[in-house]
């Protein structure tokens, strides 16, 4: 006799957010073998990242180590992992929605969809890392960037990395609830925002290179605290002198990205249950828009 | 009462297939107004990127310009990677792919309507990118000859979309995998073509072996019609580039012929003409 399985409770919180994280994780890499996941998660970043170089060599020469281009090229590889997790958390609900039609049994499964939604984002977090370390390692090792793995400050990186996500995962939320509700090419959201913080961030330059003397875009979200603190952890010496935030010291800005986050986070919860309740009333659950 | 159904074939099928399936590129982009917004959006918002990164290292204005022109060409390089390499992967996954096999129309006309629709809607979107870059940063220009540049900016799409037809059947054997792998070309492509700084950078072979690609030969020739700079930044005269554009025109639209007989026959033997999602 075949045995019995009896679910007398709903799966936890932590269960749903185990599951996506591994479903995820199996989205973003099981489309091929090992060596092609390799390759492609080395070779997109790597040419993003060898763009800027060239740009960077013919302008000014091959001193790679120069302190304005190691912010520089830090800021880019970092702002990968922007779009990475604020594009798969709100564009992984259009993905299930729309591409493989999956959406409406998740909603009538017994698990509360934004912890299905951070799960996926720690999926593309842990994809984004890969690439992330991989164009760290080829600037200390190939370009000679004064990159000293035991000299990174994990202290203010671990806690920045943390809130940083928190942050990114709370404004992927905020749009995957917004996109739910939208008719046509709502997938555009994300990638319009990742486009908005590359220049609010100071990415890859400072923000008075778009905005002159005034600093408050730069205080509207906190992706740019995050890639400062960032680039301050791995690099302590050439972060500091990156020219946004000078006049907040570390501990200040973690503070603030931990404020924002936390900020974020509410917002978050709030407007997604509020888009959530508009979809529902609207037919948008299983919407195909078929773009 | 009957309807009289006129049966088209030869050259009138091809060409009415042509126009038929180049129709909705053009027109049918254009009901979607927020669609045409972001498809001029993205590549501008990017190009801004390039440039204010130049302005942060103090390039010269020239290489501003560049950008411009990267920009504006990086609608096309779009284009044919999204909407034409991968165009029968999302008309599988769509489910029209093997409509379109049945149909008695030949598969050669359906890409060649979706490339001369592409190329005339991209064109739009292309002009307008030049034109707000040209006039938000104020780039000069140095034309030398308006028809040269104009025959070496044909030449270019002409080749760019005949390679865009010929990866379009290498497509039809992808899956799930086929939006990676048209993920993986979009930066290397816009690194080794030069889209932002002359491929000259690389060196003479690297530039030589980069030109596989339309855009490499096609940009740096018109890099040199355009700017002040002329010829000091080519990688080969202009004439040559034309003559190896004029190669890969004719190269891309043979190979796109063949590939396209083989990989349907592949894609049919292999049971991939209606497989999605696997």
């Amino acid at each position: 006799m075949a045995e019995q399985v009896i679910f007398d409770k709903k799966p936890g919180a932590w269960r749903t957010f185990c599951v996506s994280t591994w479903l995820g994780w199996q989205i973003e890499s099981n489309w091929t073998d090992l060596f092609v996941f390799l390759i492609y998660s080395i070779v997109w970043p790597l040419s993003r990242a060898a763009i800027l170089v060239v740009m960077y060599l013919v302008i000014r020469g091959a001193d790679f180590s120069n302190p304005e281009f190691v912010n520089m090229y830090l800021g880019n590889a970092l702002f990968g992992l922007i779009g990475n997790v604020v594009n798969s958390v709100a564009g992984g609900i259009i993905e299930e929605r729309e591409h493989y039609r999956t959406l409406k049994y998740l909603y009538v499964a017994p698990i509360h969809i934004p912890t299905y939604l951070v799960g996926r984002g720690v999926a593309a977090m842990a994809g984004g890392l890969l690439s992330l370390v991989t164009t760290v390692a080829f600037a200390a090792v190939f370009l000679h960037m004064p990159i000293n793995f035991g000299q990174i400050n994990w202290l203010l990186l671990i806690p920045a990395m943390l809130f940083g996500f928190i942050a990114l995962v709370s404004i992927g939320l905020f749009l995957a609830g917004w996109a739910l509700t939208i008719k046509n090419n709502p997938w555009v959201l994300g990638q319009s925002f990742s486009s908005l913080f590359f220049f609010v961030s100071g990415a890859v330059f400072p923000l008075s290179v778009v905005f002159g003397n005034w600093e408050w875009p730069g205080y509207i979200f906190p992706v740019g605290f995050w890639l400062v603190l960032t680039r301050r952890a791995i690099v302590p010496g050439v972060g500091h002198s990156f020219q946004m935030y000078t006049q907040l010291s570390d501990l200040q800005l973690l503070g603030l990205l931990a404020l924002y986050s936390v900020v974020f986070l509410g917002i978050a919860t709030l407007t997604f249950r509020m888009f959530d309740r508009k979809a529902r009333e609207e037919g948008m659950i299983d919407m195909v828009s078929n773009y | 009462m009957e309807t009289k159904v006129i049966k088209q074939d030869g050259w009138r099928l091809f060409a009415r297939t042509v126009i038929g399936r180049a129709y909705p590129r053009v027109v049918g982009t254009l009901r979607d107004l927020n669609w045409l917004f972001f498809d001029v959006f993205f590549p501008l918002v990017n190009m801004i990127g390039y440039v204010l990164t130049y302005q942060a290292l103090k390039a010269p204005q020239e290489y501003v310009g560049f950008v411009v022109l990267g920009g504006a060409m990086s609608a096309f390089w779009f284009n044919v990677l999204w909407s034409m390499s991968t165009q029968l992967y999302w008309e599988k996954e769509t489910g029209n792919l093997s409509l379109y096999i049945v149909s008695p129309t030949s598969m050669m006309a359906i890409l060649l309507g979706m490339a001369l629709g592409g190329m005339l809607s991209t064109a739009l979107r292309a002009v307008v990118i030049l034109g707000i870059g040209t006039w938000l940063f104020h780039v000069q220009y140095a034309v030398t000859s308006f028809w040269v540049l104009f025959a070496v900016f044909m030449l270019m799409i002409i080749a760019l979309y005949g390679m865009g037809m010929m990866t379009a059947s290498l497509f039809l054997l992808f899956n799930r995998e086929g939006w990676h792998i048209a993920n993986l070309f979009e930066p290397p492509v816009m690194l080794f073509s030069g889209f932002y700084f002359p491929v000259k950078t690389f060196g003479f072979w690297p530039g030589v072996a980069a030109s596989i690609i339309p855009l490499t030969m096609g940009m740096d020739a018109m890099r040199q019609l355009a700017f002040p700079s002329g010829e000091a930044t080519g990688l080969l005269p202009v004439r040559t580039e034309i003559i190896v554009l004029v190669g890969l025109c004719v190269f891309y639209l043979l190979a796109a012929r063949w590939f396209l007989a083989y990989m349907e026959k592949l894609a049919i033997r292999q049971g991939k003409i209606s497989d999605r999602l696997s």
